[in-house]
């Protein structure tokens, strides 16, 4: 036996994960150097979806701009596009009608849904429960037929503009909103019953790819990524930006830090994002959806920088202006692309397998880590 | 009644019968009835797994509240000839990098293996293309050997993800094999024959699903780990290991692993059925036609499952086989065999 463990060579062997392949959602590409199944090493390469949306923005004026926002995160675009109009709000100083505030949380928390959605979708296609992906995304649908009722688009909501909102609601969208609701907590609980139960599941994500709270810190982590790894910050609890402040909601927060975690860390948030849109529909105030903002939006001199939380994290846009009607300078702060930094560090010793289920409950998107 | 029931072995007779009047000796009569045992034996590979195909595609979309295909033919049925067609038009790339010979060698290897296990199964009262004494002992026997095929494709291909399918295959399909062959063991100890056709027929009374259901549970564990399906398909998890052992094969290469596949459920179904749910036996209706219903019940069950459950983890799949699989079965045998001594006894 000796003899032959003695003869038996071993060799390392890297391999491409990526930029074209299944589950990387997007082009992401991981170099992992591999020992059998075993990962070693792995590095993360990204830039393969540039867009040069951040020079795209500098001979743009203020309020194009608006309408490529979504673009960057193109699985959350009404919250990108938020994040931008309040940080140009911000700089010029517009103070916007409650009703607009109103209208932006009802939108901006249906898009949050449907971008958790997509979380808990893509993690099933990932570990293969097929059947719950399609539950995850059939949900996902009724949530951008709402969106289309109010914004006029599914993906691409421009429906944020500088100081309000670009549309009222139409009249049929509360009773809509209310059916889909209802249809979302019965998806929810067929997702529940199917798989957070599931043996075969719980082995596949409990006790993945854990981060600890002070390492989830160290990275800078945002979003429910870091209340996934125990620690209760949410820009929209502490620092209540809009109107969060008026309406009664909990920030959950679990403790284990592993795929399981962040992934009931999203059905969790679903939950309590259904509980404001619910109350925000209840307590809906009469008034102009829209300040009053000068038709060309010229900024005065100066520099700004202001976050949101967003569906995957902490959301920033940094603007400087030399006061012409465009930016002289757009920085996005985008969550996704910290959150990736963490790989590297947790995927040694893990097993294939696991890297995948680790990527998929990160939530990553492409179009916003490369911009 | 009598005709239909008999329809294919009456066939079978008469071409037999006209070969002897035409002139012809009995070794060459022999020689040319296992070439039309072999075409018809092809004919239910080929009509099987365009049938699976569809049952495949239309109960996943049932379950997962999709169409499904519906433009093709009535229901659809008429899809995966239309696929099979553009499988057949398409280019058969062959890698500069690959093994050429076992790159070319390994989806005919597999797919022969196939067939030769489509030969054995009892389709009815005296329908077997080869009914031998040690039906079952060379059901296992066959079936395994086409690991080597897998690991043929995977080696060949000369592509890391194909590796990784392949040596997947080969810890999987051998450590599964075990459990399977003791779960049939219980029956084979219970009917004391190894021939499948009097399997089927010492199961008049009571199936012996009843008298051995915790084989039947490790023998449907076992063969979904044997058949690559979902909770067990490690070997080409396509979000792991982008299609595992088949990554690098296009066209037609591609088709005979994707066919195998599906006739390999078709008889693992129907070896079920024979071992464990009296095989062709049943009242009024003909019993070949018993067979078919009771192995594409079967099918459904295995679909069933296979949409329901996510992919396990390698290690812990391992470890679920050597450590309860095996002990289990090793025991169902040891009970099995203390009852029957018990009951001869009496």
């Amino acid at each position: 036996m000796a003899l032959m463990e003695e003869n038996f060579e071993t060799q390392e062997y890297k391999i491409n994960l990526g930029p074209a392949h299944p589950s990387t959602h997007g082009v992401f590409r991981a170099v992992l150097t591999l020992n059998g199944e075993e990962i070693i090493k792995s590095e993360n390469h990204i830039g393969y979806l540039h867009r040069g949306i951040e020079k795209l923005a500098e001979s743009r004026t203020y309020a194009q701009f608006a309408a490529l926002t979504p673009r960057i995160d193109y699985l959350a675009g009404a919250l990108n596009n938020w994040g931008y109009v309040v940080t140009v709000e911000k700089l010029m100083e517009i103070e916007v009608p409650e009703r607009a505030e109103y209208l932006r949380v009802i939108i901006g928390e249906l898009q949050r849904i449907a971008s958790h959605l997509i979380l808990i979708s893509s993690t099933c296609i990932d570990l293969n429960a097929t059947t719950a992906w399609m539950y995850g995304f059939s949900a996902r649908e009724g949530i951008l037929d709402l969106l289309e009722m109010v914004t006029g688009s599914r993906m691409m909501p421009a429906y944020y503009t500088i100081g309000g909102v670009m549309d009222d609601l139409p009249l049929e969208f509360i009773p809509a909103a209310k059916k889909v609701i209802a249809d979302l907590n019965d998806r929810l609980n067929d997702v529940d019953g199917m798989i957070s139960g599931n043996e075969i599941f719980l082995s596949r994500t409990k006790g993945v790819g854990v981060i600890t709270p002070e390492k989830a810190i160290e990275f800078g982590i945002t979003g429910p990524n870091l209340r996934a790894a125990g620690n209760a910050y949410d820009l929209r609890k502490i620092a209540p930006y809009s109107v969060y402040d008026k309406f009664d909601f909990d920030v959950p927060v679990l403790k284990d830090g592993d795929c399981f975690a962040r992934f009931s860390m999203r059905i969790l948030e679903i939950r309590q994002s259904i509980r404001i849109i619910e109350q925000a529909i209840a307590s809906l105030p009469e008034g102009p959806i829209t300040a009053k903002v000068p038709k060309i939006i010229k900024p005065p001199i100066g520099e700004v920088y202001n976050q949101i939380e967003s569906a995957k994290g902490i959301l920033g846009y940094y603007i400087v202006s030399d006061g012409s009607t465009k930016p002289y300078r757009l920085h996005v702060h985008s969550p996704s692309f910290v959150n990736i930094g963490i790989f590297p560090e947790i995927a040694v010793g893990m097993y294939v397998q696991d890297f995948i289920a680790t990527l998929a409950s990160f939530d990553i998107c492409l179009g916003e880590i490369d911009r | 009644m009598e005709l239909i029931n008999n329809i294919f072995i009456s066939g079978a007779n008469l071409i037999r019968n006209i070969l002897h009047w035409i002139g012809f000796g009995d070794v060459f009569t022999n020689l040319i009835m296992s070439v039309v045992y072999f075409v018809a034996i092809a004919a239910v590979v080929t009509f099987n797994i365009i049938i699976i195909l569809w049952i495949d595609r239309r109960v996943s979309s049932f379950f997962q509240e999709r169409l499904g295909p519906n433009r093709v033919g009535p229901f659809g049925l008429l899809q995966s000839m239309v696929d099979a067609a553009k499988l057949i038009g398409k280019e058969s790339i062959i890698p500069d990098a690959v093994d050429k010979v076992v790159y070319k060698a390994a989806p005919i290897f597999i797919f022969t293996v196939t067939m030769m296990l489509y030969a054995l199964l009892p389709y009815g009262q005296g329908m077997s293309a080869v009914n031998i004494n040690v039906g079952i002992l060379c059901f296992a026997a066959i079936s395994s050997t086409s690991t080597i095929a897998i690991l043929m494709a995977g080696w060949g291909s000369n592509n890391k993800y194909s590796l990784i399918g392949g040596m997947r295959t080969v810890a999987q399909v051998i450590s599964y094999e075990i459990p399977l062959c003791f779960s049939m063991l219980g029956v084979v100890m219970i009917a004391g024959t190894l021939n499948l056709n009097e399997i089927v027929l010492s199961q008049g009374k009571v199936w012996y699903v009843f008298l051995q259901p915790v084989a039947f549970v490790i023998f449907i564990i076992s063969a979904l780990a044997e058949l690559n399906k979902s909770p067990f398909d490690m070997m080409e998890a396509e979000q792991e290991i982008v299609a595992g052992y088949h990554t690098e094969y296009t066209g037609m290469r591609f088709a005979l692993f994707f066919m195998a596949e599906y006739a390999n459920l078709f008889v693992l179904a129907g070896l079920g059925v024979t071992l464990f749910f009296g095989g062709w036996d049943g009242p009024f209706l003909p019993s070949w036609m018993w067979f078919m219903i009771k192995t594409y019940l079967m099918i459904l069950f295995l679909e069933w499952v296979r949409w329901t459950l996510p992919r396990a983890r390698v290690d812990k799949m391992m470890q679920f086989n050597w450590k309860v699989l095996i002990p289990i079965s090793i025991a169902n045998i040891f009970v099995t065999g203390i009852i029957i001594k018990l009951f001869h006894i009496i």
